[in-house]
């Protein structure tokens, strides 16, 4: 259905699961599940309908420009002679990711056209990687079009943050806050940390995105990220997509409070997106509608897809999938003061994605896509299943977990013993050798992350080649901590049970199985929620 | 009946023993040791390669745990024996000496030592019925005539005991008494001086054909068969192995004629006969008794019930019977094996010992076997022999056990045949297998292959040497053994008894000697199933140990699964089109089989060849290429295990070190890995490659060379270290260290690992990595966007 002619998008509920109830589609990695639920005592938690994008984007990002959030419109910022750095989100934004034109090239393209129209000569782009993996050049190409990248990566303007480039790094100082004898520090790219201005690009997918944590953590490396990133921080945020009661937003915005004070002047840009992961029409159609709406192309196109899929290799649906590229439409565009500027943020990225639940639930069920913020091009490997579903799906509410203290966590994905040898290079050695040894985050924590972290291997692939950085694995379980913490198990279906019982989960070959296997936890006919995500959607649990 | 005992007789005595590290040997030190307090010894002890005399008597014969009850008597420990070895010291004396050279090879001290001797005992011999003909005849027949010899140059006339064979009777039906041999009526006259240069002479021929063009060839073939590309220095060291072992196979099929031509069963048997004629030629004015046991076996009393030293004749077999191997053995069911357990032996040699010897030169012979006193039966050692087993089997390696055969007493001929069949058809596929270009697991097959033929054809051997002792249906007088027996005093009966009567054979077979030898073959008598890895834990515990120096590794095959044509067809190919790409495939892959047989013949040519092809490449666009090369290729072909390993050694301080033939351009983006690389370098003229090398690149024996120079310049010792590396081309290096690693062994080095005792490592790729016929660069057009 074209955009044009749809009307108002519904937004998300919850569905009771009775005895008309189709069975259900569930995400499983390169393919898909479709599972009946028990009847009487089961939900589907619905994701709302993608808004309406922007008519006119560009104009929408102009003005933005121009008339900024408490802040002055940029084209009176920029100065000839001037230092001016735009930083943009890397890979990991939007998943998946969005087709071309590429928001972050629309907002650097009106950026640049603002500093050349002010004479501003000397302008770096940066990619803020953190920790991730530096972009290839055909994704940073995706990232800023043709012509950006053209113009300015040929002369080294262009290029990924090097975070454990020793001279390029730079400490703007400790938080006044003090955790556990500890002020957190704050790190910052040297030229980002030099600029007269740093014009920040971000895509606000999740609500955790932006606000400070893009400076804060996005242009910083291992001293920075290591000061909120670690199992502490995590279990107190409940949930870290819910800023009222997340600690990791709370340390970022202290560290933000240090670059106000001693870092550059910083014009933030945040976008949000509309859940249009799959199209309104296309192969995939079928996958943002409810299954009892789908019509008969939509059930022949999910047969035919499922038995194409069959025939076809791991690595083969590897790339057909990521080949995917979602045809996202931008909902909104803010500019200027970083707080002032995420507060509007979120409110659009709660509207579409905040979806009202009841009570929360025995066992929360969920289907783990293909895809994760850090396999874009990449592999899937055990450990991104495990922060797919404890890290991020699991932390998509705010209030209360959907699954009650206790309860068990069902998971849906192959978690083949695959791993991107380029990639995830660490991630290969934390899952044969730490995980082997413990799955509890604090042990792991002070027993092996300095070691991954400072390891001079893992440097020069991260620096060199298209490595994540050496401590990067243990970040992603950490981000499961508050999870591992809340939850009384957690079963995979249908996933490798080797690679599933490293990871310290239950494997189960069958979601009936899987709920038989948690009721040995949670009791008998215990209370079933599906989160039907992607697209994404948060519960707001009452 | 005699009234003083023998440990008085023998008390203030010295006593001369040779052979006494031997299984008989041992005994009779241990038994003098503690049941004749008051005796003195002079052991004749050959120098070990690496260790004095001395040392050898200390580790080989009183560390033996034969001597645990005499320890344990005084109140103490084998760990803490202060007053035991004091003891030793006190009594003991050991010379230098080898009865294999004339003269006995004595020093001034070591005369002296035997000078003063009372008694000499000889019971050192080459027990092993299949040595070279030369060999027995230096030791069995030529060493009792050496010693009466030196004793006769030394002036002095002590008894001279001399340890034979009841066997020398040769092959025959009926009884054979205690007399010499050329006073029976089988005697064939053969004169032993002639034997004895003819052995020589016969050493001689062999040892000059193998050195004939045609011998040395075969030579070369099967070192290089074995060893692969492995370089000049080792299959030169492998061929000369091979050439010395043919000639010493070919001597111990002409001793096995030579015997089995004059009516014995081997050379053993052979030599001793020979041995004695000449003792008695040559003996002078000595007093000379001769003890012939039958065959040896474990001790039924003394020291201990089951006491046993070394894997001996009976056991081999008894042990490939029970695993399974050995499906029928030769031999007559009525017939009698006679065996005798080693006490009743050391107690009979103590007594001649003891006693006078005969008068007017004549010569003593006392014959220590069971058959015409106590005979144990073919029929009833099988019996008992597969009745054991199949209540106690033992168990294969994975935890089942093994049901022994019933026999069916076939003749020899058969048994040989159906042995020569097996080993044809394992022969066949093992040389098939090598052929093929297997790696990893696959490479074990063979490895498996290659030990079912081994066992196969020590099957054979048993069955060639002692098949004939099964069928022998000699019966053996013992007469005086048993007046010898009879003269002992009551307690000397117990503490020196010699009568053969005293062995119940079910109980000897079922509850002292097949439990002994199944302890001391360490074989898996539990369904328990050991940890399969924990041979490989162990080995890999050595490789990590801190204490170690250096840690050697191959690239190829061992860091990543690529090789030098890899790398080059992915940089050759980074900036073609489609076309030029499809053509480059083509060429490279129709090539492939001369590469490859041009690698296995010579690694280093095979690379000077092949590096050619970078003549004229833009050291800067190299560079460049060789980052991205890292990440598309090496990573993606790298396997992970490896990676995690060098990493492991150095964070325990090892020296990490890369020594590869590949070329620099690959090795470069690996550097950051290692604490150092040594590769091959191309020179460079006006920014461009060559395509020469700098210098001869580190393959095979320069590999080994340069690692050598390196651990020289470090000040590292090779004996600490660690190399890893996957194929026999590889040899040099592994074996200039002292902790070889076979990583994804290719079949000859699998075989060549297993059989050493290396660690062995499978590592493999991470998967999701990307398999590929011939890995090509990224197509230039993919850097132009697609919109």
């Amino acid at each position: 259905m074209a955009p044009a002619n749809r009307p108002s998008p519904r937004p998300g509920f919850v569905l009771d699961v009775d005895r008309q109830t189709p069975p259900i589609v569930f995400h499983h990695g390169e393919g898909f599940r479709v599972e009946k639920l028990p009847v009487g005592r089961s939900r589907v938690i619905y994701p709302s309908e993608p808004l309406n994008g922007m008519k006119d984007p560009d104009g929408a990002i102009v003005d933005a420009l121009l008339n900024p959030i408490e802040d002055d419109p940029l084209p009176t910022l920029l100065k000839p002679g001037m230092k001016l750095t735009i930083a943009f989100d890397d890979l990991s934004l939007p998943l998946p990711p969005m087709r071309r034109p590429d928001v972050r090239q629309r907002i650097i393209e009106a950026v640049l056209d603002m500093a050349a129209a002010a004479g501003v000569d000397d302008v770096h782009i940066v990619a803020a990687l953190a920790l991730h993996r530096r972009m290839t050049e055909s994704e940073l190409r995706h990232a800023v079009g043709d012509r950006v990248y053209e113009a300015f990566a040929p002369h080294g303007l262009l290029y990924n943050l090097d975070a454990e480039d020793p001279d390029e790094m730079v400490i703007l100082g400790v938080t006044e806050h003090e955790k556990g004898g500890h002020r957190e520090t704050v790190q910052m790219q040297k030229r980002a940390a030099e600029s007269d201005l740093v014009v920040y690009v971000n895509i606000n997918l999740v609500s955790m995105d932006g606000g400070w944590k893009s400076t804060a953590t996005g242009l910083s490396g291992y001293a920075g990220v290591s000061s909120h990133h670690n199992p502490e921080t995590m279990k107190k945020s409940t949930s870290f997509m819910d800023q009222e009661k997340s600690e990791l937003h709370r340390s970022n915005w202290r560290q933000g409070e240090v670059i106000k004070n001693h870092g550059p002047r910083i014009f933030q840009v945040e976008t949000t997106l509309n859940t249009n992961t799959f199209g309104y029409d296309g192969p995939l159609a079928m996958l943002q509608k409810r299954e009892w709406e789908w019509n008969v192309k939509d059930r022949a196109m999910f047969t035919g897809m499922q038995a194409g899929l069959k025939r076809m290799s791991g690595s083969q649906k590897r790339k057909a999938f990521h080949s995917w590229k979602a045809p996202y439409e931008l909902t909104s565009v803010q500019a200027g003061e970083v707080e002032a500027v995420h507060k509007k943020t979120t409110e659009m990225v709660y509207k579409q994605h905040m979806v009202p639940v009841e009570g929360q639930t025995d066992i929360v069920t969920m289907g783990l896509p293909y895809l994760s913020p850090y396999n874009v091009n990449s592999i899937m490997n055990p450990v991104l299943v495990a922060v797919q579903g404890l890290g991020y799906f699991f932390n998509l509410y705010r209030n209360k977990p959907v699954v009650r203290k206790g309860g068990v966590l069902i998971m849906s994905h192959p978690t083949p013993w695959e791993f991107h040898p380029v990639h995830h290079p660490s991630y290969i050695d934390f899952f044969e050798q730490v995980l082997a040894e413990t799955t509890d985050p604090v042990v792991m924590a002070e027993k092996y992350e300095k070691q991954f972290a400072e390891d001079e291997w893992y440097r020069h692939l991260y620096r060199t080649s298209y490595a994540y950085h050496g401590v990067h694995p243990f970040y992603m379980w950490y981000w499961c901590a508050h999870a591992l913490d809340h939850l009384g198990g957690v079963v995979v279906v249908g996933g490798d049970p080797r690679s599933v019982r490293r990871l310290g989960f239950k494997p189960a070959s069958t979601l009936s199985d899987a709920l038989e296997m948690a009721e040995d936890v949670v009791g008998p006919r215990p209370s079933i929620t599906h989160l039907h995500n992607p697209p994404i959607l948060m519960a707001d649990v009452t | 009946m005699s009234a003083t005992g023998i440990a008085e007789q023998l008390a203030g005595k010295r006593i001369g023993i040779t052979g006494s590290t031997g299984f008989l040997g041992t005994a009779l030190v241990e038994r003098l040791m503690r049941s004749v307090p008051d005796c003195e010894l002079v052991l004749l002890v050959r120098p070990g390669r690496r260790s004095t005399p001395t040392e050898r008597a200390r580790r080989e014969i009183f560390r033996n745990d034969a001597f645990h009850r005499m320890i344990e008597e005084r109140g103490e420990t084998p760990r803490s024996a202060d007053t035991f070895w004091a003891e030793v010291e006190r009594r003991v004396t050991v010379i230098a000496g080898d009865v294999g050279t004339d003269g006995l090879g004595l020093d001034d001290e070591g005369r002296a030592a035997i000078s003063s001797c009372d008694i000499v005992i000889h019971s050192a011999a080459t027990v092993s019925f299949d040595a070279p003909l030369d060999g027995a005849v230096e030791v069995n027949l030529l060493g009792p005539t050496r010693i009466v010899e030196t004793l006769q140059d030394l002036k002095v006339t002590p008894h001279f005991v001399g340890v034979s064979t009841c066997y020398v009777a040769g092959n025959r039906r009926g009884s054979a008494p205690e007399q010499l041999l050329m006073d029976s009526p089988f005697h064939i006259d053969v004169d032993w001086r002639s034997e004895v240069s003819a052995a020589r002479r016969t050493r001689a021929d062999f040892d000059a054909e193998s050195r004939s063009a045609g011998r040395l060839q075969e030579f070369r073939n099967r070192a290089s068969n074995e060893l692969g590309a492995a370089g000049t220095p080792l299959l030169a060291a492998k061929t000369e192995q091979y050439r010395q072992r043919w000639v010493s196979e070919q001597l111990v099929e002409a001793g096995r004629a030579r015997a089995a031509s004059l009516g014995w069963p081997d050379s053993y048997a052979y030599t001793k006969a020979l041995g004695e004629r000449a003792l008695v030629e040559s003996k002078g004015n000595v007093p000379v008794s001769i003890v012939r046991p039958s065959i040896i076996e474990s001790a039924w009393m003394e020291p201990r019930p089951g006491w046993i030293k070394g894997f001996r004749m009976a056991e081999p077999i008894l042990i490939s019977y029970a695993q399974g191997l050995l499906k029928e053995f030769p031999g007559v069911p009525e017939g009698v094996v006679d065996v005798i357990p080693v006490d009743l032996v050391v107690a009979s040699i103590i007594n001649v010992a003891a006693g006078r010897p005969a008068d007017g030169g004549g010569v003593h012979i006392t014959q220590v076997a069971s058959g015409t006193r106590n005979p144990l039966l073919y029929r009833t050692l099988v019996e008992l022999v597969s009745g054991w087993f199949t209540e106690k089997p033992l168990y294969d390696r994975k935890g089942q056990p093994i049901g022994v055969a019933q026999f069916s007493f076939p003749g020899r001929g058969a048994v040989e045949r159906q042995l020569d069949r097996a080993h044809k058809s394992l022969d066949r596929a093992d040389k098939a297998l090598k052929l093929l270009p297997l790696r990893g697991k696959q490479a074990l097959i063979n490895a498996d292959l290659e030990e079912k033929k081994e066992q196969v054809e020590r099957a054979r051997d048993y069955v060639k040497i002692y098949g004939a002792y099964a069928e022998c249906e000699a019966l053996y007088g013992v007469d005086n053994l048993i007046d010898l027996h009879d003269s002992l005093n009551e307690d000397d009966q117990t503490t020196f008894g010699c009568d053969p009567a005293i062995v119940d054979w079910e109980h000897y077979v079922s509850e002292i000697h097949l439990p002994s030898v199944v302890e001391h073959a360490r074989v898996k008598t539990t369904s328990e199933r050991s940890d399969p890895d924990a041979r490989t834990k162990r080995l890999r515990g050595r490789v990590l140990a801190p204490e170690r120096h250096i840690a050697a590794f191959d690239l190829e095959n061992t860091i990543i699964a690529s090789n030098v044509v890899f790398s080059y067809a992915w940089l050759a190919t980074r900036n073609l089109g489609p076309a030029d790409r499809m053509k480059f495939t083509l060429k490279t892959l129709q090539e492939g089989p001369s590469l490859l047989a041009l690698d296995r013949r010579d690694r280093t040519d095979f690379l000077r060849h092949f590096y050619r092809r970078y003549d004229g490449a833009s050291v800067a666009e190299m560079d460049r290429l060789g980052q991205e090369l890292l990440a598309d290729h090496i990573l993606t072909k790298a396997f992970p295990a490896a990676v995690r390993r060098v990493r492991e050694h150095r964070a325990l301080g090892h020296r990490t070190v890369l020594i590869t033939g590949a070329l620099n351009i690959v090795v470069d983006p690996l550097k950051p890995l290692f604490d150092d690389v040594i590769c091959a370098e191309m020179s460079v003229k006006n920014d461009r490659y060559t395509g020469e090398l700098l210098a001869v690149p580190p393959t095979g024996e320069v590999r080994a060379q340069a690692l050598r120079d390196y651990a020289e310049q470090h000040g590292l010792d090779l004996a600490e270290s660690v190399a890893y590396a996957d194929s026999s081309s590889d040899l040099p290096l592994l074996d200039a260290v002292g902790f070889p690693v076979a990583v994804n062994p290719e079949t000859r080095l699998a075989s060549l690992a297993i059989k050493r005792g290396w660690l062995i490592e499978y590592w493999s790729k991470a998967n999701g990595g990307t398999d590929r016929v011939l890995p090509l660069g990224p197509m230039p057009s993919l850097r132009k966007s697609r919109r």
